[in-house]
């Protein structure tokens, strides 16, 4: 036992150092233990209270014993600097999250990272006034180390650095949500969270899983993820209803089966469920009874689909718990205890138990089994019957034994019970209140687009959302009149339209193999051939479609500054570019090329509204021409979030070249954010985006001073067109210029 | 002007194994008696060549066979003049000469071919009977034992894809399907010499694919590739490679269709 004492004045220290001592004394060798004194030493003397002495008295031997004990010392150091600033209030909270964070890093290196990062997360959350940071504590900062033991048991050390950065990059201005985020209760925390989780993603995976109903089961059904995060208490359990499957968001790997096998285990039982499963009556039936019917029945639907994939059985081995024979203490409950028992034996012939009321029933229902496929009924009987011979007095203990009785791929089952009284069961809670459906019916649900944060460099998952209209209408005449205003241009626009319009047949001369003769180059070679001379053997020639398949969206700029009238114009932007949407949608009519017109405009991310002109299929007729008359400019420019909408329609037309034209007369800018680089950031990635999907995008602006920013978005794609009056002139021969 | 066609080279001479499905057998013999065009539909794979086949060789005709394609043209169809010693030279085409000689003119998967080139069979496929060959000036009758079949696949979705209607009506036309499982694994066995328990496997797994045709498959896997897939197990190659090789990678190169199909045959072959 080691002599030294602690020297410390707090009664509740000194209450708890020797049992303290005892457990690190088991952890820790001699010197460690000295370095465990000390360190208790000086954290009492830097004179915060008691709280942190005892974080470090209960936290620090396990996370030496994990470590080494040289990290003591570092934490030392690390406390007394947080002492000595404003933040002495993160003490406790930093010490107490030593054994979570040593458990989860493994390594001296990445527990320094681990130090590095607390300080980055200090240094940056505290508020700074005139430039001086050294007056104010940092709000966040203890409510981080709050959070660090749960964020451990979920992420990286990477994972939890992405997910801080994002809260200190977000929220640098508003530091009450800035609090909220690190607090973990805002919703774009908890998304970050989600996304920098380790482990298979449903949301990943999403297809895949319905490939695999379709394709195994022949089923279709909507799935319903909900997350394991919040509830602690209850864990939700897979289930089916007629809302579709629910099923956990994330599943961890687990040794020798992947997170997407785990997935499809719990599909394959439910569907095994579904088609052999028939509902019983539940009134009848005691609680006990029915999780033994349950058992039954999960092993009944689960051998049957073992005789259709006998992989099946390899997979669900792997998950299944096996319970210990003889495992459940005396006294408590052992009824769950023997039925997972039994449901091992069921799934797997060479389990281990020698229990004979096991054997017997395991013997049984094998016996029936091969039979046939058997029916729910028959479990019934065989579930009940269990229960009468096994029946034993602690079964009524309130203390039921838990251990290694929870199978998490299968379902709660309640598809195959009915009840005679509807109300209390679980369904009653689903029915959304009436008020909440009107609200949804009143228009389509938004559209949620990432937007990307330049100064992260990642994307704000699901930021932005965008609704969709169709534009009301107007009336036609009034396009009618103003393409009439422009007859002149028309009449020379017809001329390039006639020689843009595919020529279907072209005749390729001079092959060596081809549909036809080609008599002029035949007989030249004949006369070659005769005269002794080398003959040209390319004497065929043969014929080519010149088709052209191009589909064009043409997306509109509606922002409030359209309204305006430019210098040296009798006309606003609005209706310059209502005469040259007009030309130009005539014009690719006759062309034929497939082409939509959609508007935009935003107010804040929460709003963004995209209105259609005219779709793909549409002609250039009355309905569209009311609908561009109907124009009205208003709100702001929320560019890459509308382009992301335009692209995604754009993306699914059938057309070998897609064009994304982008008509605007200012740069991107939203009434939410004041950083003016970070929609035109996220407009130029979004322009990436496109990129890689094959559209090519190509913006028009009327914006004199749009050198500035539209080379940063769209690099060498775009016009500007200073004189806005000529636009419905330059427009149409713009398109044409880029089609040829 | 014509070199004689040595007929035997188009003639079948083994029988070539079709398991019957339903009454096609008579009815293309039926058809055959009035020498009444036929179009075969169905999917890949799924044995219509083999059909034809089987048929030429019951009806003991000789059979000629022109896989068409898109950049397929009327002239390589009906002929074209080609460049001798001596001047021009006219070359039968597969239709002209199986029309000269009497034989069953099987064009595999029409609708590849272009709609001017499919026209070119039109005067053939009518009471007419005849087939012009514009370019040489000469108009031929067809021989008497001659008949045009046609096979289409109709899963092709796509409006270029798809038969005129002053085609289509020209035809009288038969259904194909893949075989119900047992036949299907009996074929398969047949085929291959497959046991009939692998064979069954591998029917399931191509059943698997069938139920995700238009959800990002075109088209499921056929009987032919489950053929491939037991003559490589036959060979000493393992099921799971097997099935791998010539089941999944040939059809898709979705990952996440061949995930799951991955996992279906690693379920069926535990």
């Amino acid at each position: 036992m080691n002599s030294k004492q602690l020297t410390c004045g707090f009664p509740r220290v000194q209450s708890v150092f020797g049992d303290c001592l005892e457990h690190a004394a088991k952890l820790l060798n001699d010197s460690g233990v000295n370095a465990y004194i000390d360190g208790a030493q000086s954290i009492c003397r830097m004179g915060r209270g008691e709280e942190p002495v005892l974080a470090f008295l209960e936290e620090m031997p396990t996370a030496a014993a994990l470590l080494g004990e040289e990290i003591i010392p570092e934490a030392v150091e690390f406390t007394r600097m947080l002492a000595r600033s404003p933040n002495s209030r993160a003490m406790a909270p930093f010490l107490e999250s030593m054994a979570s964070a040593s458990r989860a890093l493994e390594s001296r290196e990445l527990f320094t990272e681990y130090l590095n990062l607390v300080n980055q997360i200090m240094l940056r959350t505290t508020p700074k006034v005139h430039g001086i940071d050294a007056m104010y504590a940092s709000a966040c900062l203890p409510e981080f180390l709050k959070s660090a033991p749960y964020l451990f048991g979920r992420l990286s050390l990477g994972g939890i650095r992405n997910w801080a950065e994002y809260g200190i990059k977000g929220y640098a201005a508003d530091p009450d949500r800035q609090r909220d985020y690190f607090l973990m209760q805002s919703a774009d925390s908890l998304a970050v969270l989600q996304r920098e989780r380790h482990g298979t993603l449903f949301s990943d995976n999403e297809k895949k899983l319905d490939r695999y109903l379709r394709g195994l089961w022949e089923m279709e059904a909507a799935f319903v993820p909900y997350s394991l995060a919040f509830d602690i208490l209850r864990k939700p359990v897979p289930y089916f209803d007629n809302l579709g499957i629910h099923l956990p968001d994330v599943y961890e790997d687990l040794p020798g089966v992947r997170g997407i096998d785990r997935y499809r285990a719990l599909l394959a039982h439910l569907c095994a469920h579904l088609r052999w499963s028939e509902p019983v009556m539940a009134d009848n039936l005691s609680p006990f009874q029915r999780i033994a019917v349950e058992v039954f029945e999960d092993s009944r639907v689960e051998y049957l689909a073992m005789q259709e994939y006998p992989g099946l059985a390899k997979l669900w081995r792997k998950l299944h718990p096996a319970p210990q024979e003889g495992a459940c203490p005396e006294g408590w409950s052992g009824i769950r205890h023997r039925l997972f028992m039994l449901s091992r034996a069921l799934l797997d012939p060479a389990h281990p138990y020698s229990n004979p009321a096991i054997l017997r029933h395991a013997e049984v229902f094998r016996e029936t089994m091969r039979r046939g496929p058997s029916s729910t009924e028959e479990m019934v009987d065989m579930g009940v019957r269990f229960i009468a011979q096994t029946r034993e007095r602690a079964d009524l203990s309130a203390k039921v034994y838990f251990e290694g009785t929870e199978v998490d791929y299968r379902d709660d089952n309640r598809l195959m019970w009915r009840f005679f009284e509807e109300g209390d069961e679980e369904e009653s809670d689903r029915k959304p209140r009436r008020s909440q459906e009107k609200a949804e019916m009143e228009r389509l649900p938004p559209r949620l687009y990432p937007e990307w944060d330049y100064s992260a460099g990642h994307y704000r998952p699901d930021w932005v959302s965008v609704y969709e209209h169709l534009h009301p209408k107007g009336d036609p005449v009034h396009i009618d009149r103003l393409l009439s205003k422009h007859a002149l241009l028309a009449r020379r626009l017809r001329k390039v339209i006639d020689m843009l319009k595919p020529q279907n047949r072209v005749r390729i001369r001079y092959q060596e193999e081809g549909s036809d003769l080609d008599l002029d180059v035949a007989i030249r070679s004949l006369i070659d051939f005769r005269g002794g001379a080398q003959p040209d053997m390319r004497i065929n020639m043969s014929h080519r479609h010149d088709g052209r398949s191009i589909a064009v969206s043409l997306l509109l700029d509606l922002s409030a500054s359209l309204a305006d009238v430019p210098e040296g114009c009798a006309q606003s932007k609005l209706e310059i570019s209502q005469e040259a949407v007009s030309l130009l949608a005539w014009a690719v009519e006759k062309i034929g090329d497939p082409l939509a017109i959609g508007g935009f405009h935003s107010d804040t991310r929460h709003e963004v509204r995209y209105l259609h002109f005219k779709g793909y299929g549409e002609h250039w007729g009355d309905e569209v021409k009311g609908r561009l008359a109907a124009m009205e400019a208003g709100c702001s420019t929320r560019m890459g979030a509308a382009m992301r909408h335009a692209g995604h329609y754009l993306a699914h037309q059938n057309s070998d070249k897609k064009l994304l034209l982008v008509l605007t007369d200012g740069e991107p800018s939203d009434v939410d954010v004041q950083d003016s680089r970070l929609l035109t950031e996220d407009a130029r990635i979004a322009v990436r985006e496109l990129d890689t999907k094959g559209i090519y995008t190509y913006c028009i602006s009327l914006d004199r001073q749009a050198d500035e920013y539209v080379s940063d978005i769209f690099g060498n794609r775009h016009t500007v067109i200073d004189n806005v009056a000529s636009l419905p002139d330059r427009l149409p021969a713009l398109f044409m210029a880029l089609t040829k | 002007m014509n070199e004689t066609i040595d007929v035997d080279q188009y003639r079948i001479s083994r029988e070539p194994f079709y398991q019957p499905q339903g009454k096609e057998v008579v009815l293309f013999e039926a058809a055959y008696a009035s020498r009444m065009p036929v179009m075969l539909k169905g999917p890949t794979g799924c044995g219509k060549s083999r059909f034809v086949e089987h048929m030429a060789w019951k009806l003991e005709k000789p059979l000629v066979t022109v896989a068409c394609n898109e950049d397929m043209t009327a002239s390589d169809l009906v002929g074209r003049f080609l460049l001798d010693a001596s001047g021009t030279r006219w070359q039968d085409g597969p239709l002209t000469i199986a029309a000269r000689m009497g034989a069953i003119c099987y064009l595999d998967e029409i609708v590849e071919a272009r709609q001017d080139t499919t026209v070119v069979i039109h005067p053939l496929t009518d009471y007419r009977r005849t087939l012009p060959l514009d370019k040489k000036g000469e108009l031929i009758e067809a021989h008497p034992d001659f008949q045009l079949v046609i096979s289409y696949n109709p899963g092709y979705q796509s409006l270029m894809k798809d038969l005129k209607q002053s085609t289509k009506q020209r035809f009288s036309a038969m259904e194909f399907d893949y075989a119900a499982a047992e036949v299907e694994a009996g074929i398969v066995a047949r085929e291959t010499g497959a046991g009939a328990d692998l064979a069954r496997k591998l029917v399931k797994i191509a059943h698997v694919a069938r139920n995700l045709k238009g959800h990002g498959l075109d088209e499921g896997i056929s009987t032919r590739l489950l053929v491939y897939a037991a003559t490589l197990i036959r060979d000493g190659i393992e099921p799971n490679d097997a099935c791998r090789m010539a089941l999944v990678r040939p059809i898709t190169d979705d990952a996440d269709i061949r995930d799951t199909l991955d996992h279906a045959i690693d379920t069926i072959f535990a």
